[in-house]
């Protein structure tokens, strides 16, 4: 039997969930079985696939970096999209250790949160629409991570966008929901404006070698090294370029400071916040600093401002995430933080330690979220104040949600512990601020997570609601992202990623420990503030009042951004409307028709049609004329 | 085969002549008929046009004149028989639409048919002559069907807005053409013929350089370039809903389409020589249309400033003057074509049963016409270039084949599509999503498959060309390249004659 091709495979992965999607909307709408089962199928169809490619990567000698210069993909398939003189658009997919990774990833934890939304979301009227968002998600995400050149990935990444959006809007009838949904949108449209710019750029840069200009990442990287091989590399170019993209990663992947959509975006239902606000979306803007890591790692100045932008994005909202009563919200605030980690990672030039924590992160806060499902599902609230105890009536529940927890806080030996780590000791060998940062970061994680448990899983029960265990189509998920993030540090992640131009280190044992301590000094306090009932929270919060509603006003960014969007965008707006309503309209337009018809006033004064006037204007022609004439006669 | 776009829905007018009026399920089905007629005739000189060779295909001509040098001339290049297919698609969907109207049904037709005759007549003219009569053959009738079946607040200084304006504009244009016919000294009108000829012997530099403003003006104003622009927002918003998609869909593309036609294709080196004021102007079209988008209240007021804002990308590819960028304006005259007559015929769903076009006042819409307010999200996306739409694929175009020429033009541009998120995103907002306005309790969806079709038509339709362009773009690339070359000729005279004066 001959074996399906691997381009036909790679192919059914990215196809397979928009046959998904087309299928619930032309026949599924009013079927909600089929609708879930032909999402599930294509998404576990998709990972199959993926996990056959994968061991057919393993098992390739000589696949993994070291072909040419290492960044040429294992196998690409591309057909010919737009081909215009001088301008050749492709849609193709590659495939390499990096997007096979990727695409487990996506399709595994995906697999998953359908399985769950099927739980979920059971009492929904309209279920058919969101598994129909769910599965234009999984294309488009799939779309960016198989893509093999840049406008490719750019529309697959706008697609993404629009799937969010439509998804973060699902109870569109909720004005609140409604304004999360284009929040997201919008902010993510003018982070792409930058990465528009920033492909344009990089198109003319590909130019330089004589060659005719590309998008596909291959040959970009093969001109970028021909160039600074030739010693000819359009430095500020490249740099403009490069800045260019890493907007459009500040915007995917909610990064200071257009952070600001995500912790909104939990309006939509939980599965989605899990997988598309989590574990995968949010992570686009990673990935696509790990899929142009031949040009970053040229450019060694913008690496460290990418570092120090993620550093700060980890820090800052993490921080934010202390104050937070809403369970969603605390999570998404901790997505940001980690989703800093990450770009820290890969811009210390970590792109093995950024990818390795992409997925895990994409493991536990998957985990965390569907968790953080059951319980609102369970007690209809979102608030961590309203819930608690739930470790006696939803155990298996419980019992995920604390690993999920220890796996983010870094506790030895969840995946969370090594993929920190990795980063961390990264830090400690070149930025020592950005270590102090990190650490300083897994310091807050772990209080906050441990302030969100000792609240919401332990102590009694406070709230109305009844909680109750939820069903296995639910729980079965939990379990397996709780395996996951248990044994996702030995899976050998790292060492299937890898960049020949990447940053390694080795473990440190030093820097482990410490980063140890500060998850353990993190758990610690929390415990000491609300393991037990006490009134230091309180106290704490009356003596650092200023702070606390700094904080729980998020560093007041909303408002500012609101206050501009008030004060300058709409004004400009509102100008441009005047303007055209006065200037053109009335001024321009209609005074030329005024003018016409005051002319037209003046001059019928001329034909009035009474012969008196004629004959006057004839008499007075006539004296006129004559007295001209007799002008002339006299001397 | 070329005149039977025209001759199609000309026959069905005189036919609804013969109709009694109060026949109204018979003047309907005759609309329909010879709609699909061009639609039919449209789609097949696509799918037959040879490719390879080029040039003007499915070529018929009658002498009417001889002694002017006057001939009905009617065929295609790569560009019209694109430009036919879209006036096609909208008009089919148009007569769809069409439908809603109650008021004199059978005049309504009659004129209806009418403009979507003469709009298939300037696509298909050869003839400079015929082209120009068409021109104005497709403007009259907008002044009936605005002034008669138009929003009553607003119909009357709309209608004698938009004539004004197009006549004053068509009136600049004739003193151009008419010019060129004399100058020329050919006596014909043929365009073949002119562009033979002038392609060996242009026009001496100066008389292009004169020449060309009254067609890029004269044009200008329908396509529509700032600051000429005011006549169609209020256009589109005073329109039913049926005119308001062939006004916006397909009207507009006229005075870019002649642009091309005549300015490029007779005074390549006039053309070449403007092109930058064009570039400033689309910029105030895309970024300050946008903007005033954002500021409006009513729908209707709303898509009419964006495809305003749009046809700036339109103009902005035109003068770009480079093989992307040309090909990605004539794709977006039809892809913004087919995108706004899809929003006219939603909000004319809705204003037909709320009689609102503010959006304010709708509210929460999605709840009780879910399809319809689908279809509008579908839209929305689309003209805020979503990729998987037409839109998408045509400005992408632009913008990269405007980033080498004008890079600062082509940053504008890519803000534009923000802008245009904007406001897309905030009618959304405000319209459809939210809780729903108790005043809208009774509000009815489009039901049937009947009532659906226009919709799904064109969304198909703006799917298929932004996810496979590829025939699209090679159908267009044939015409655009010819247009190119002859600028590419004008420019190496002109520097050969500065080089030998300079000597």
């Amino acid at each position: 039997m001959q074996l399906p091709s691997l381009a036909f495979l790679a192919w059914t992965i990215l196809f397979a969930p928009l046959v998904s999607t087309l299928g619930i909307l032309l026949v599924g709408l009013r079927r909600p079985k089929f609708s879930h089962s032909i999402a599930i199928a294509s998404m576990v169809t998709g990972f199959l696939a993926s996990v056959y490619l994968f061991i057919r990567l393993l098992g390739s000698p000589g696949s993994v970096g070291s072909q040419g210069h290492g960044e040429h993909p294992f196998l690409e398939h591309a057909i010919s999209w737009i081909s215009l003189h001088g301008l050749q658009l492709e849609v193709g997919v590659a495939i390499d250790p990096l997007s096979v990774l990727m695409s487990l990833v996506v399709t595994g934890v995906g697999s998953v949160i359908f399985i769950y939304s099927a739980g979920y979301m059971s009492e929904e009227p309209s279920y058919s629409r969101y598994f129909a968002g769910l599965s234009l998600f999984a294309f488009s995400m799939l779309g960016i991570v198989l893509a093999n050149n840049l406008v490719m990935l750019f529309m697959f990444w706008e697609l993404v966008g629009v799937s969010s959006y439509l998804l973060i809007g699902f109870w569109y009838q909720k004005p609140s929901a409604a304004e999360a949904g284009r929040k997201a949108f919008m902010v993510n449209r003018v982070a792409d404006f930058g990465f528009m710019i920033g492909i344009l750029m990089l198109w003319t840069v590909s130019g330089a070698t004589g060659q005719e200009r590309t998008f596909n990442f291959a040959e970009l990287a093969d001109r970028i090294h021909e160039l600074a091989a030739a010693q000819a590399l359009p430095y500020a170019a490249l740099s403009f370029a490069g800045a260019f993209l890493f907007c459009g990663v500040v915007g995917k992947s909610a990064q200071f400071p257009l952070h600001v959509w995500l912790p909104d975006a939990m309006e939509g239902p939980t599965p989605v916040s899990a997988l598309i606000h989590a574990a995968t979306m949010v992570a686009a803007g990673v990935y696509l600093i790990g899929r142009c890591f031949f040009l970053y790692a040229d450019l060694p100045d913008l690496l460290t401002l990418i570092a120090y932008v993620g550093g700060f994005t980890a820090i800052f909202t993490a921080s934010i995430a202390i104050v937070q009563n809403d369970i969603k919200r605390i999570l998404a605030y901790s997505t940001l933080s980690q989703l800093g980690y990450m770009v820290m990672a890969l811009g210390l030039g970590g792109y093995s330690a950024g990818i390795f924590h992409l997925a895990t992160h994409a493991f536990f806060k998957a985990l965390l979220f569907l968790g953080a499902g059951c319980m609102i599902h369970a007690l209809h609230t979102n608030d961590i104040w309203e819930m608690g105890g739930l470790i006696k009536s939803m155990k298996v529940t419980s019992w995920t949600f604390l690993i999920g927890t220890a796996a983010l806080c870094g506790i030895w030996p969840l995946s969370g512990f090594w993929s920190k780590d990795e980063i961390l000791a990264l830090a400690f060998h070149q930025d020592k601020f950005l270590w102090a940062i990190g650490s300083l970061t897994a310091m807050m994680t772990a209080f906050y997570m441990g302030r969100l448990c000792f609240a919401a899983i332990f102590g009694k029960p406070r709230g109305h609601g009844h909680s109750q265990e939820a069903p296995a189509v639910m729980t079965g998920p939990l379990v397996f992202l709780a395996i996951l993030s248990v044994i996702g540090g030995f899976l050998g992640i790292p060492r299937f990623i890898h960049h020949p131009r990447a940053m390694h280190v080795e473990f440190d044992l030093g820097v482990a420990l410490i980063s140890t301590l500060c998850a353990v000094i993190g758990l610690g306090s929390a415990w000491r503030l609300y393991g037990k009932p006490s009134d230091l929270p309180v106290r704490l919060r009356a003596s650092f009042r200023w702070l606390y509603s700094l904080l729980a006003n998020k560093y007041y960014v909303d408002e500012i951004y609101a206050w501009l969007i008030r004060n300058v965008h709409d004004r400009i707006a509102r100008l441009c409307a005047l303007f055209e309503r006065y200037v053109i309209m009335r001024f321009c337009v209609n005074g030329i028709a005024v003018t016409t018809r005051a002319a037209g006033s003046v001059l019928r004064m001329i034909q009035t049609g009474k012969v008196q006037t004629y004959a006057l204007a004839l008499f007075a022609g006539l004296l006129l004329i004559l007295s001209w004439m007799m002008v002339g006669i006299h001397p | 085969m070329t005149p039977w776009v025209m001759l199609s829905p000309f026959i069905g007018a005189i036919a609804m002549l013969l109709t009694p009026s109060t026949q109204k399920d018979w003047i309907r089905r005759i609309a329909v008929g010879a709609a699909s007629v061009s639609l039919a005739v449209a789609v097949w000189m696509f799918l037959n046009y040879d490719r390879s060779a080029g040039g003007y295909q499915f070529i018929t001509e009658v002498p009417w004149i001889p002694a002017l040098g006057v001939s009905f001339q009617a065929g295609v290049d790569g560009i019209s028989v694109i430009l036919t297919l879209l006036h096609a698609v909208c008009a089919f969907a148009g007569v769809l639409v069409s439908y809603s109207i109650k008021e004199r049904v059978k005049e309504y037709f009659i004129f209806y048919l009418l403009l979507i005759a003469g709009v298939f007549g300037v696509f298909t003219s050869l003839d400079v002559f015929f082209f120009y009569f068409f021109y104005e053959m497709a403007v009259i009738p907008m002044f009936p069907l605005i002034g008669i079946w138009g929003s009553k607040d607003i119909k009357d200084y709309a209608t004698m807005k938009l004539t004004l304006y197009l006549t004053a504009g068509a009136v600049l244009a004739l003193i151009g053409l008419l010019a060129l016919y004399f100058l020329t000294d050919l006596h014909t009108f043929n365009l073949i013929k002119l562009e033979e000829v002038l392609s060996h012997k242009p026009l001496p530099a100066e008389v292009q350089y004169w020449l060309f403003p009254f067609l890029l003006i004269g044009f200008g104003v329908i396509a529509p370039m700032w600051p000429f622009h005011s006549w169609s927002p209020i256009g589109h918003a005073a329109a039913p809903a049926p005119v308001s998609m062939l006004h916006a869909g397909v009207l507009m593309k006229l005075g870019s389409y002649a642009i091309l036609r005549l300015g490029f294709g007779l005074l390549p080196q006039g053309a070449y020589a403007w092109m930058p004021l064009v570039a400033a102007l689309c910029m105030m079209n895309i970024l300050y249309g946008g903007l005033v988008a954002l500021a409006q209240k009513d729908s209707k007021f709303m898509v009419g400033y964006s495809s305003s804002s749009h046809m700036g990308y339109v103009l902005l590819g035109i003068a770009s003057m480079t093989p992307a960028a040309m090909n990605g304006a004539v794709l977006l005259m039809f892809a913004h074509g087919v995108m706004t007559a899809l929003a006219f015929a939603l909000i004319g769903h809705i204003y037909d049963q709320t009689h609102s076009r503010t959006l304010s006042d709708w509210g929460g819409l999605a709840q009780k016409i879910p399809f319809v307010s689908a279809c509008f999200v579908i839209a929305a996306m689309a003209s805020s270039g979503v990729p998987g739409f037409g839109n998408f694929v045509a400005e992408f175009l632009v913008m990269i084949g405007a980033w080498e020429p004008y890079p600062w033009h082509a940053v504008g541009a890519i803000l534009g599509v923000v802008i245009t998120a904007t406001y897309m995103l905030g009618a959304i907002r405000t319209g459809f999503f939210g809780p729903l306005n108790p005043k809208w309790e009774n509000l009815r969806d489009a039901r049937t498959p009947f009532e659906r079709l226009p919709y799904l038509f064109l969304i198909i339709v703006l799917l298929a060309l932004g996810c496979w362009p590829g025939p699209f773009i090679d159908t267009i690339q044939t015409g655009t390249q010819t247009l190119l070359n002859r600028v590419g000729a004008a420019q190496t005279i002109a520097k050969a004659h500065k080089e030998s004066t300079e000597s």
